[in-house]
């Protein structure tokens, strides 16, 4: 039996620890992700989604538990080091990219993701074939912008972007936190699918948090439902075709 | 036309202060004020060991190298120390001034008679104030060239993402402590040269001549972009240089209109203040215009 990808034993986090604002949010987690595992995340506003994505990219510390990487202790591991085998989509646009700098400056910095940043010439030109196939990958004209500074991209476009600049160098774990929530519905069909299509296609290893619950069910092989930081109640494919949108939102409260 | 060539040569030797500031300022979103006192500090490093006897090219090395330091313990106190980055600046600027007083030994320190970079046989057969030009033309050729390689390597890269998205720099695995750190470093380094460049150009430090540095380097920054809009970096590093000459085209005018060289200071923030309301200023306008055609009656 070979380790799981990601292992969460017994996390409880816990913030301003010691004074009066003392807020429990995640209670006594385990969680076993397996390679190639799917899962979908649903919970209502502040049940602990997004912390739960902090304690695995190391963004927050854990107080209680430990946290395995194919079986080896990163409980104490710094942000920056877990980026070398993790990458995530944030919840806000703003965060996934750096809005000075351009589509193609922006898709480098995520080809080197974890890696050192040495003192030689970057040579952006020669990446931008693979620039341009990489975009041309989410149907939205992103290929043609690749100079523009991200920050005059529309807020699908830039989602995108965060979304390949996750998965341009393939990571071990991929984080997508709400990913297509701030974009339109035709919109955010197109990049849901395509995160679909880029999953399947390589053998990602993927959680990710949504709020609409055909979408819940209609990706992945696992569904997790988190209510007031415990995990409620997780689904197995075979579960989560028998349930409906309707039952499913019984389980949320 | 001496005056003229007199300021272009102060622009390009003050140029470095702005170079070095854009890279804290501009990228990194840091406003460090370090720099008040890094500059005097070069002044007061660079003049006091070209009197012990060391080359002023020495001296001039030598100050950049104590500011680099300043700039380390600004980057210590604001990453590690989890001080606020304008107080983490204000602390070191205040520590300097009396590490300058203890290098100086006295309030003021002339560099008459002694040897500086400005002192050459070649320097001198050039027409006056030709000398700043040419030292600041070289100076500034050089830091730019160097900025600009080194913004346009995979670790430049690195750092301009540190400034403009952090969180995002982190997830990506920037070390971005290291890198604000670094870039207080090379910034208060630059800082520091400019110090001792213009000393050595005036032929003397005074432990008061850091007063309304940080404004000077603004000034030149906001210039060159009020007046070069949408420039690509490697352009507005340029751009930098630009500002600062014009910068001091500006106060040769002033100080023509009558006004006095103890008037700087106060001649420096408006120029600067105006510089920064420019773009607000002109959206009001625009504002103005567009509310006027809206009102106006159809015929
Ligand atoms: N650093 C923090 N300090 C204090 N409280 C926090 C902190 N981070 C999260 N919380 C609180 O923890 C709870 C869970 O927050 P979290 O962001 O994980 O919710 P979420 O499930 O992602 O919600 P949403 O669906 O709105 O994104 C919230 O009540 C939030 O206010
Ligand atoms: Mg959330």
């Amino acid at each position: 039996m070979t380790n799981p990808v990601l292992e969460l034993k017994e996390i409880t986090t816990k913030v301003n620890q010691g004074t009066n604002q003392e807020l429990t949010i995640l209670k006594n987690i385990s969680l076993k992700v397996n390679k190639g595992d799917y899962i979908t995340i649903i919970g209502t506003n502040g049940s602990g989604k997004s912390t739960l994505f902090n304690v695995i990219s190391g963004l927050m510390q854990v107080s209680v538990g430990k946290i395995y990487l194919n079986g080896e202790d990163i409980t104490n591991l710094k942000e920056e080091n877990r980026s070398k085998f993790l990458s995530r989509v944030f919840q806000d646009p703003k965060l996934g990219t750096a809005p000075r700098m351009t589509v193609a400056e922006n898709l480098l910095l995520a080809l080197k993701r974890g890696e050192k940043r040495n003192f030689l010439p970057r040579n952006l030109k020669n990446y931008f074939p693979q620039f341009i196939q990489l975009t041309k990958s989410m149907h939205n004209g992103l290929e043609n912008r690749l100079n523009s500074p991200t920050e005059v991209l529309s807020g699908g476009q830039r989602q995108a972007l965060s979304f390949l600049m996750a998965i341009i160098k393939k990571p071990d774990i991929l984080l997508l936190d709400e990913h297509t929530a701030a974009l339109d519905p035709k919109t955010s069909a197109t990049l849901m699918n395509e995160t679909d299509n880029q999953i399947s296609r390589g053998h990602l290893t993927a959680l990710m948090i949504t709020h609409k619950l055909e979408d819940a069910l209609k990706f992945g092989n696992y569904l997790l439902v988190l209510n007031q930081g415990k995990i409620k109640f997780i689904f197995s494919k075979e579960e989560k075709k028998k349930l409906t949108v309707n039952e499913l939102e019984k389980f949320l409260i | 036309m001496n005056m003229i060539v007199s300021a272009i040569g102060q622009g390009l030797l003050w140029a470095l202060l702005g170079l070095g500031l854009y890279l804290t300022f501009r990228i990194l979103n840091f406003a460090d004020m370090t720099v008040e006192g890094t500059f005097p500090l070069g002044a007061a490093v660079a003049v006091t060991s070209i009197t012990q006897g060391v080359s002023p090219i020495l001296a001039t090395l030598l100050a950049g190298i104590i500011g680099v330091i300043a700039g380390l313990v600004t980057g210590l106190l604001y990453t590690k120390g989890k001080i606020p980055s304008l107080l983490a600046g204000i602390l070191v600027m205040t520590a300097i001034y009396s590490i300058n007083l203890r290098i100086m030994g006295k309030s003021n320190i002339s560099l008459f008679g002694k040897a500086n970079l400005f002192v050459s046989k070649f320097l001198n057969s050039l027409p006056k104030y030709f000398d700043s030009v040419f030292i600041g033309f070289l100076f500034i050729l050089i830091f730019t060239l160097f900025v600009n390689f080194s913004l346009n390597t995979n670790f430049g890269q690195a750092f301009i993402a540190t400034g403009d998205n952090p969180q995002m720099a982190k997830s990506l695995g920037i070390k971005t402590d290291r890198m604000i750190i670094l870039g207080l470093m090379i910034s208060n380094g630059l800082v520091g040269i400019c110090g001792a460049l213009i000393a050595q150009n005036n032929g003397y430090a005074d432990i008061n001549m850091g007063i309304g540095t940080i404004v000077i380097a603004l000034a030149s920054i906001i210039i060159g972009e009020v007046i070069f809009k949408n420039l690509t970096l490697n352009q507005r590093l340029i751009a930098v240089t630009l500002g600062s000459i014009i910068y001091r085209l500006l106060l040769l005018l002033v100080l023509q209109l009558g006004f006095n060289t103890n008037d700087l200071n106060l001649l420096s923030a408006i120029v600067l203040a105006i510089c920064m309301m420019l773009p607000q200023l002109e959206n009001k306008f625009n504002l103005k215009k567009a509310f006027l055609k809206g009102v106006k009656k159809h015929d």
